[in-house]
């Protein structure tokens, strides 16, 4: 499906544009792929260009400007929900192939190569000249299957705080070693409390996804935030930690509240917050 | 020391959580320090057999070849080190028998797949690659890629059309502008680079570098260089809880030693009973 505009004034929607050439002229006068009869308007206001999936819009020197989501741009790469405000009028660009802008490159990789594709042109200028487009192999058929996969976390860094609708709880991934313990979830912070040794009382927040603790050359495990909840792994030394007074092997063990690890002769404690 | 002494060498592929096929292929030879990572493509299971036929027919040729030559030595015609010319010639013989393979049989009709190859001599490392599967290096705290896709994306990264931090979001990563097999000829890059004891090799198909940002790779790798085959399945399990909605391939070189060619009459009688010592 093409990626759109929807031409609104005044939360009115007035039409839509499906992004269905490489390049699609905004202005006041007929020639314009979207006319906007407004004096606010530039005979040539902007354009959109669009590459494959990608879209870019672009002010074409306009007398009054263009403002893409408050701001105003000479140019911009579209997200999905980018609002285009030219005057009084707002453009929304859609583009939710997928569902989320970071579901694109669940698509199989494809070559570009040999003759022929509406691209082609755009390339050229900024390319080589062997990229035009012959898809050799599409698989887009599983594209709804693809938002189970999305955690949250994955979604928080590309959508404004404000609009993320609670996607519906993610379906984690099977956990590679089975654990019998419950899964902890992973919107509360682990925390590590050392007991012994010149730090003890001192506590260690895992905010990070990887935390490592130890003596590097003499005993080192790494702590891993996971979707399932922490882990805790040897990763070098003579001997391994122990986690309430059982040796870890070489695969990563699931800590729950209050296990206490012992590595490099200090004690530590780690709980939930 | 010798070769497979100075390296420590780790492979592992995973098929991701979403694919039931695994289309990568991965082969590495410790004692000829040579390591090959391809990501196939094409339907029912033509990705694998064009990732398959690349990575045996750069082992085979390539291990064969070295049993009794140096990869450092040079070409008398182009006066380029042996090691480059086996790489990219093997490329290119790979790429016919994808292409023929393609041509002769409708199921295999375009197939084709990535390739990054690393080939480690006399303290150098010549790397050739098409596509997007990359080679990146961690050296002291200096994390980064030493291969540059051959991908609609980066080139409009390299002509100014998307910023690097829009790129993130683009929805053309799945784009490549060259592969191995779809055409008679493929064009290869080939670099060698300097090697020093301490370095720290990935190469990695886009299965890892599409779900897991650079910055924690790099932060994972340095954390963990000390057992790889941990720091293996770590970046693995990070990219499958990311979604893993692709293949995930990689293979880890970390250089432990020297590994000079050795010059003279030394070389000339491993050259004379080569075939019992590599």
């Amino acid at each position: 499906m093409a990626a759109k505009l929807i031409l609104s004034m005044s939360g009115v929607v007035l039409q839509e544009y499906p992004l269905n050439k490489e390049r699609m002229t905004i202005g006041r006068k007929d020639h314009n792929d979207i006319v906007i009869d407004n004096l606010a308007v530039s005979g040539e206001h902007a354009a959109v260009v669009t590459v494959h999936n990608d879209s870019f819009m672009e002010d074409l020197e306009s007398t009054n400007g263009v403002a893409v989501n408050g701001s105003a741009i000479k140019k911009h790469f579209l997200h999905n929900n980018d609002l285009i405000e030219i005057g009084k009028y707002k453009l929304k660009y859609i583009n939710d192939q997928a569902g989320a802008s970071t579901a694109e490159d669940f698509e199989k990789t494809m070559v570009l190569s040999a003759p022929i594709h509406t691209s082609a042109n755009h390339l050229a200028k900024n390319a080589t000249g062997e990229a035009t487009g012959r898809f050799k192999s599409v698989a887009a058929a599983q594209s709804s299957r693809i938002e189970k996969t999305i955690t949250p976390q994955q979604i928080k860094p590309t959508v404004p705080a404000q609009s993320v609708k609670a996607p519906t709880p993610p379906q984690m991934p099977p956990p590679a070693p089975p654990q019998p313990t419950p899964p902890v979830s992973h919107q509360t912070g682990g925390v590590i409390q050392v007991l012994t040794g010149p730090n003890a009382g001192k506590e260690l927040e895992l905010v990070k996804n990887l935390t490592t603790l130890g003596k590097p050359g003499l005993q080192v495990a790494v702590l891993t935030k996971r979707p399932l909840g922490y882990f805790i792994t040897y990763v070098e030394g003579a001997t391994y930690p122990t986690v309430n007074g059982r040796l870890l092997d070489d695969q990563p063990h699931l800590l729950v509240e209050n296990d206490i690890i012992e590595l490099a002769g200090i004690k530590m404690e780690f709980y939930l917050k | 020391m010798n070769i497979s002494q100075a390296l420590e060498i780790v492979s592992s592929s995973h098929p991701g959580m979403v694919r039931s096929h695994n289309e990568d292929s991965v082969v590495y030879d410790a004692s000829c320090g040579l390591v090959v990572l391809a990501d196939g493509m094409g339907g029912y299971n033509a990705g694998e057999v064009a990732s398959g036929i690349t990575a045996s027919v750069m082992f085979t040729e390539i291990t064969d070849v070295l049993r009794h030559k140096s990869a450092a030595e040079k070409n008398e015609n182009s006066g380029e080190d042996l090691g480059v010319v086996l790489l990219r010639d093997n490329v290119q013989k790979a790429n016919d028998s994808i292409f023929y393979a393609a041509q002769s049989q409708p199921q295999y009709a375009g197939m084709g797949t990535t390739v990054v190859a690393g080939l480690f001599y006399d303290n150098h490392l010549a790397v050739a690659h098409v596509g997007d599967s990359r080679m990146y290096r961690l050296r002291g705290e200096v994390f980064e890629p030493i291969t540059r896709d051959h991908s609609l994306l980066q080139e409009q990264i390299d002509g100014g059309v998307i910023s690097e931090k829009d790129a993130r979001f683009s929805r053309n990563k799945n784009l490549v502008t060259r592969a191995v097999g779809i055409d008679l000829v493929v064009k290869i890059e080939v670099h060698v680079h300097h090697v020093q004891v301490g370095d720290l090799y990935l190469l990695c198909s886009d299965g890892l570098n599409d779900m897991v940002e650079d910055e924690d790779i790099g932060s994972t790798l340095t954390m963990l260089k000390s057992n790889l085959p941990l720091a293996a399945s770590q970046l693995i399990q990070m990219a499958n809880d990311n979604g893993g909605r692709d293949n995930v391939s990689l293979i880890l070189v970390k250089v432990n030693g020297e590994f000079a060619a050795s010059n003279g009459w030394l070389a000339r009688v491993k050259a004379l009973f080569g075939s019992w010592i590599c």
